[in-house]
């Protein structure tokens, strides 16, 4: 029996890394869930839709558009009659959602099943199971935000004939990340809520409310505090204040990214000035120029992400085990 | 005798509220201790600051030598613990729910199948390990997590509540299967309950836990024993009759006390005296519904001080 009693080194190895047992059963969770099922079929008619009336748009103009730089990745970007909107609006509008429903009830729902206090007694660390259940919850994100890419892309070959360059292809991924993180910020978000808000109904309320706020009432939100902070004498002023507060916004950062990351001939993110466009070569950028254009709207993100996990961190620390 | 579980002076408020107030308890290695006391008592409170998931607001504990507040990790390996209203996921099986539990004990693939198949059987579970958990009724789901706490082959296995809310043949079950556990597998149990009389059966020694303090400690049969020459009967008579005034004081009845339920009363008589103050009581031509001598001082005890708690509340 003594040999097998792993080494004290053994033992710390093995102590970390606990989360990825979390989450291991989680993805396992999710994957099998009625849950996940549901958003893929949904998002997958959605998205089939969108790439649909996208590929329309695009064999009217596709004759007399041989310049057009990047076809392909216009898939993602325009749209025609009858859909509303191009596939990076729908992956703006429907992404935070996603978070919301990973993360809402990661916490909660462990408390009201009674299965909290059983977990934690077995050798776990609290905050692995947060990390476990954010890692899995955005695993799946980024499986279903993947898969809904390649899905369209897969479209669109089939209908348009367009195949993608390389180019597009990073520019493709690279925006899939940035949407994977935005989904994030708002699964940190949802966590952060489910820890703060014992019911799991009420965290879920509370959470799609925000979303609902910035989503739908932003642009007024953000133009009325842009008053506060606005010169009267400066009549740009206001606009400027406008676009710095639109940006603590998720949605503001991920617009702004998915401009330029889809499209090489945008140069700037936000106000452009005749000022600063004034003579400019019209060119296409590079992707590492691109993304040093948007690199503050991706970093952005992330510490979005960063502050909801350490406030979550935090909280579920200090919270008492019982229901 | 070395101790399982010591502390000293261990406390924890709640804002005003004391929830464990300067608390002294010694477990014996491989004894069955039994933590009785009303609800809000303080007990589960306890067993978290044991398990270090729970921080303590003074005092120090030791589990099995370690300090839970230092080594959190390390107790919880040598600890298993069953929480009052254990859950589970319901979308799993019995089996693969143990299966998580053995991943987050760090057990290893091949050994650990075997070992779930071990408890399982163990706590009676053989047959139904592969159905959903949500199938399971209230009495299953408390044997799966006795199974889930054995996994890890604990040297001390703390349950809380486990009797609650189960049917009595249930009860029986569980008692037994914590009495064997304990004789085969030599491990030390802490359990906490608020039914006295299902407890005692099992203990080695209790501890009556009132508003965060032991008011009581010792073996059952000792303190059963007592070593006052009296004794309490529980006499009913109907709701109309004034028993205090029919049984003037005599020398072999000292007091007689109304109870909280209507028509009960409380006789404290001279040890061995119940059948004299039964013939009294029917030359008295009452008619006399209950007559019921309480078994022990700890019963006496216990109840008295739930009353106490009561009363205060």
């Amino acid at each position: 029996m003594l040999d097998t009693i792993p080494s004290h080194e053994q033992q710390v190895m093995r102590r970390r890394g606990g989360w990825r047992i979390v989450a291991r059963k989680e993805l396992g969770d999710y994957l099998t869930s009625a849950r996940f099922g549901i958003l893929i079929a949904m998002l997958g008619v959605v998205a089939a839709g969108a790439v649909y009336a996208a590929s329309s748009g695009i064999r009217s103009v596709a004759p007399q558009a041989q310049e057009v730089p990047a076809l392909f990745l216009k898939l993602f970007t325009i749209t025609s009659t009858p859909m509303p909107f191009p596939f990076v609006v729908f992956v703006a509008f429907f992404a935070p959602l996603l978070g919301i429903m990973f993360g809402f009830d990661a916490i909660g729902s462990e408390r009201s099943q009674g299965t909290l206090a059983r977990v934690l007694s077995h050798p776990i660390h609290r905050d692995e199971v947060i990390i476990g259940k954010f890692v899995a919850g955005l695993s799946v994100i980024a499986l279903m935000l993947g898969s809904l890419v390649l899905l369209v892309s897969g479209i669109g070959i089939f209908r348009v004939g367009v195949v993608p360059s390389f180019d597009e292809v990073i520019r493709l991924a690279l925006w899939t990340a940035t949407a994977v993180a935005y989904s994030g910020t708002w699964l940190a978000f949802a966590l952060l809520m489910g820890i703060l808000v014992k019911k799991t109904a009420t965290a879920a309320l509370a959470t799609s409310s925000v979303w609902l706020l910035l989503t739908v009432f932003g642009q007024f939100l953000f133009g009325g505090m842009s008053r506060f902070f606005a010169n009267p004498s400066d009549p740009g002023s206001a606009l400027k204040a406008e676009v710095m507060i639109s940006r603590f916004s998720p949605l503001t950062l991920f617009q702004d990214a998915s401009t330029v990351l889809l499209d090489p001939t945008q140069r700037a993110v936000g106000l452009v000035t005749t000022s600063s466009v004034d003579r400019a070569i019209l060119s296409k950028l590079s992707i590492g120029q691109s993304m040093s254009v948007v690199w503050a709207e991706v970093v952005a993100l992330i510490a979005m992400i960063g502050i909801a996990f350490a406030l979550s961190f935090i909280y579920f620390m200090r919270q008492e085990v019982r229901a | 005798m070395s101790f399982t579980i010591i502390t000293e002076q261990l406390t924890k408020q709640y804002g005003d509220r004391t929830a464990v107030d300067h608390l002294d308890l010694r477990v014996g290695d491989g004894r069955i201790f039994g933590l009785l006391g009303p609800n809000g008592a303080g007990k589960t409170t306890t067993i978290l600051m044991l398990l270090g998931l729970s921080e303590p607001t003074s005092g120090s504990m030791s589990v099995l030598g370690l300090d839970p507040r230092r080594d959190p990790l390390g107790v919880k390996r040598m600890v298993g613990y069953l929480p009052d209203a254990v859950g589970f996921y319901t979308n799993l099986t019995g089996r693969q729910n143990l299966r998580y539990t053995a991943a987050l004990n760090r057990l290893d693939k091949p050994e650990s199948e075997n070992t779930i198949d071990e408890v399982l059987s163990e706590v009676g579970l053989g047959k139904d390990g592969d159905r959903n958990v949500e199938e399971y009724s209230r009495g299953m789901r408390q044997r799966l997590g006795i199974a889930d706490a054995l996994l890890k082959a604990p040297r001390l296995l703390i349950l809380d509540e486990p009797t609650a809310a189960i049917d009595p043949e249930g009860v029986h079950e569980i008692l037994g299967l914590v009495r064997s556990l304990a004789d085969d597998r030599g491990v030390t149990v802490l359990l906490s309950s608020h039914l006295l009389n299902q407890v005692q059966a099992i203990c080695d020694e209790v501890a009556v836990f009132v508003n965060g303090k032991v008011v009581v400690q010792g073996p059952p049969h000792e303190l059963v024993g007592g070593e006052s020459g009296s004794e309490i009967v529980e006499v009913g008579v109907g709701s109309t009759v004034d028993l205090s005034s029919i049984l003037a004081p005599e020398a072999w009845i000292s007091a007689t006390s109304k109870t909280r339920i209507p028509g009960i009363w409380e006789v404290t008589v001279e040890r061995g005296s119940t059948a004299r103050l039964a013939r009294t009581l029917v030359d008295e031509h009452l008619d006399v519904t209950t007559i019921k001598r309480l078994a022990a001082d700890l019963d006496i005890a216990y109840r008295h001080y739930f009353e106490k708690v009561d009363a205060d509340a």
